[in-house]
């Protein structure tokens, strides 16, 4: 098999966009395939001499240690704002936000929703896993009707504790969208259809098409009290329905781009 | 340049970009709307970055990422809009990027109103968000200073890599006063060893203000407070008037130190043998001038139009050496000459002493005034 | 006949989180039970013939732990794992 280990028989390598560092995430949580496919499209589109990335708060926290790309880190929420400021000064350059959805859809819901009405020319990734990880899963504007956290212990109630909402379909509604969709992570097929949605997304911010957001679908296994092989398959019975997958607002010039 | 006639805010704002501003995010507010204003028209026109935010909060971070980037940067706001921009301010001086902050004061707690106030003396000078920082601030008393300290403003932001803010009320934004400006300069953006601008030809960069290992966390404290003390060292600014033969000295800042010249003068016309003290930097603030005039001086009367917030800076210069005398108005109220002129003459003949409550006294005064 | 391909798994940043475990086609990983990797994980390892170089463990893992290796044949030119 050794001799099957050489440069011209490479399929796949780890993306040179990343450094060396391992990541703090639990094992088989999606974060980090999330993670895996901005830094590939990083490589592909040669965008790291002049990417800058900012780091929400929850359990990307970290996520500057893994890019080998310029970065920030904002406060909870802020990231979007935080991009404003830099993308304005900095308007050939590639800004991103990478961002949970306790940090967009609660704390942070009037800088996201205004970045996208002003048609902010940044790229946000979402990753949306129906809990608050890092503070140890409680519950969050995406967690499902009636699913367990440890703040909604027996069930989020829709009565007292309100419905969960769905960032893509909201912001899709604003002018200044230029590409919102959902993906998920859940199984290969998905994976790809993910990658191909965030290079899509910095394609329209490198066209200066508007605000771009791909939301993704994710795992908690530790959270979830469940296996990671398990998560996925919750994600697929249960995120699913409720969060279907979709192309939510593709702009006439993004469409017209045929990125 | 030929002295014009402008507005506070306006002139604040015009002397900001022609000493290189190059990115402004803001909110409305009163009494500080003109700075924003001014910005929105100037800006764009000079291709230079502006955006009206969805609130402070998100003003404040979209500073946070623009000073990151090494870009000159300015926000401007007053008092509750402030407090909104607490989270974002305790962020950058944590992170250690340079940003300018202008204050325009205006009555509080709560909405408050919108007349002129310094009630956010402790809110500004003494830190404002969580964590151990100091921003430095700089108090002017008439438009003209404060053109002149937005330069220098910059300067100690960058210099320091910490906030300075332009502390001023409502009157000062929003009278109109002859003044000269700066000339145009050119913007030239540093290409600073910190600031995030593309890993291209170098190692990355990253700028953060999480150090969640506790000795990491205390050496990043201790770095912003040797920054802190050097400024302290280097940065003093005050302003003396009438001084040298003076047998107690008036201490105020901005507009009440402003207000308090006038009384201070029409005192010496009565031969009272006065003067006058008004820092500039509130924040480092004068501790050793004062100690210094405390030997000269009998009394001390300190004027603000908040409670007593600098009062305890000064007790604190004085260190119970000699009797300090407190005048205040509160909630939006300007004093005026003629009430701290009476002041003045109270103190010239009254037996003071050094351990008496100056809060107390006043306070035991204001029943009569403010009924 | 599938082309035949093989994985290299980089201990410092596999989590034995068994992904690529389910994900695999002909089925042909599983954790290595007599190893640990530094941070004590059992790192995933071939078990039996049949890789194809498909890259499927890669594309589902989460830690970017493993390169795939294809022989270049006419009937299996490589392609991208993200493809």
């Amino acid at each position: 098999m050794a001799t099957l280990m050489v440069p011209e028989n490479l399929v796949y390598e780890r993306p040179h966009s990343f450094t060396d560092a391992p990541t703090h995430y639990c094992p088989g949580c999606t974060h980090g395939v999330a993670h895996r496919l901005i830094a590939e499209v990083l490589e592909e589109m040669n965008l790291t001499e002049r990417t800058i990335g900012v780091a929400p708060v929850g359990c990307a926290v970290f996520a500057y240690n893994y890019f080998d790309t310029d970065f920030v880190e904002a406060a909870h929420g802020r990231a979007p704002a935080m991009a404003t400021g830099i993308k304005r000064c900095l308007p050939d350059h590639i800004v991103f936000t990478y961002q949970g959805d306790g940090d967009l859809a609660s704390i942070g819901m009037g800088e996201i929703v205004h970045a996208a009405a002003r048609g902010e020319n940044i790229t946000v990734i979402f990753i949306n896993n129906a809990n608050y990880g890092m503070t140890g899963g409680q519950m969050a504007p995406t967690t499902l009707p009636g699913m367990k956290t440890t703040s909604s212990p027996d069930g989020r109630d829709v009565e007292t504790q309100g419905y969960p909402i769905r960032m893509a379909e909201m912001l899709a509604t604003l002018d200044g969208a230029g590409y919102v969709v959902r993906r998920s992570l859940h199984d290969p097929a998905n994976i790809r259809k993910a990658k191909k949605a965030i290079r899509t997304a910095f394609e329209v911010q490198e066209r200066k098409l508007g605000f771009s957001m791909v939301e993704l679908l994710s795992t908690c296994p530790s959270n979830w009290n469940l296996t990671p092989v398990e998560s996925l398959k919750w994600l697929e019975e249960h995120m699913l329905p409720f969060y279907p997958l979709g192309d939510y607002k593709v702009a006439p010039a993004v469409a017209a781009a045929k990125i | 340049m030929a002295r014009e006639l402008w507005e506070g805010n306006q002139a604040i704002a015009e002397a900001a970009i022609r000493v290189g501003l190059e990115a402004y995010f803001g909110y409305p507010i009163t009494p500080q709307n003109e700075i924003l204003e001014w910005m929105s028209k100037r800006l764009p026109e000079l291709g230079r970055a502006f955006v009206q935010a969805e609130a402070e909060l998100g003003a404040i971070n979209m500073v946070y990422g623009a000073a990151c980037t090494g870009a000159r940067v300015m926000t401007s706001s007053s008092s509750p809009g402030i407090s909104l921009m607490m989270e974002g301010l305790s962020y950058i001086a944590g992170t250690e990027v340079p940003m300018v902050l202008v204050n325009v004061m205006r009555g509080g707690p709560g909405l408050g109103n919108i007349a002129p106030s310094q009630a956010d003396y402790n809110q500004i000078c003494k830190g404002g968000g969580h964590g151990d920082y100091h921003p430095i601030v700089l108090a002017p008393a008439s438009i003209q200073e404060a053109v002149d300290l937005m330069p220098v403003a910059f300067d100690l932001a960058e210099k320091y890599l910490n906030i300075c803010c332009i502390l001023i009320d409502g009157s000062i934004g929003q009278m109109m006063e002859p003044v000269e400006l700066p000339e145009m300069r050119p913007v030239v953006r540093k290409d600073y060893p910190w600031a995030v601008n593309g890993a291209k030809g170098r190692p990355r960069r990253i700028l953060t203000s999480i150090y969640l290992d506790p000795p990491e966390e205390e050496k990043t404290n201790l770095r912003l407070l040797k920054r802190w003390r050097e400024a302290q060292e280097k940065e003093i600014r005050y302003k003396e008037y009438f001084i040298e033969d003076a047998e107690f000295v008036v201490i105020g800042f901005g507009t009440a130190g402003r207000v308090a010249l006038s009384a201070v003068r029409a005192a010496r016309a009565q031969g009272i043998k006065v003067g006058l003290f008004r820092p500039i930097t509130v924040a480092p603030f004068p501790y050793k001038r004062l100690a210094e005039l405390a030997r000269q001086a009998s009394a001390f009367l300190v004027v603000e139009m908040n409670a007593g917030q600098m009062l305890e800076d000064v007790r604190l210069a004085v260190n119970g050496s000699i009797p300090i005398e407190f005048y205040g108005r509160l909630g939006g109220v300007v004093p005026f000459p003629d009430e701290i002129l009476s002041e003045i003459q109270r103190v010239a003949k009254a037996k003071l002493r050094a351990d008496s409550d100056p809060i107390a006294d006043w306070m035991k005064r204001m029943e009569m005034i403010a009924r | 006949m599938p082309a035949k391909g093989t994985i290299e798994v980089n201990d410092l940043y596999c989590k034995g989180c068994e992904l690529c475990v389910a994900a695999c086609p002909p089925q042909v990983l599983a954790l290595d039970m007599e190893r640990l990797t530094p941070k004590g994980y059992h790192p995933v390892h071939i078990v039996k013939e049949g890789c194809t170089g498909c890259a499927i463990c890669a594309l589902v893992c989460p830690d970017a732990a493993i390169t795939v290796y294809r022989e270049v044949t006419k009937a299996a030119a490589p392609v991208a794992a993200g493809g």
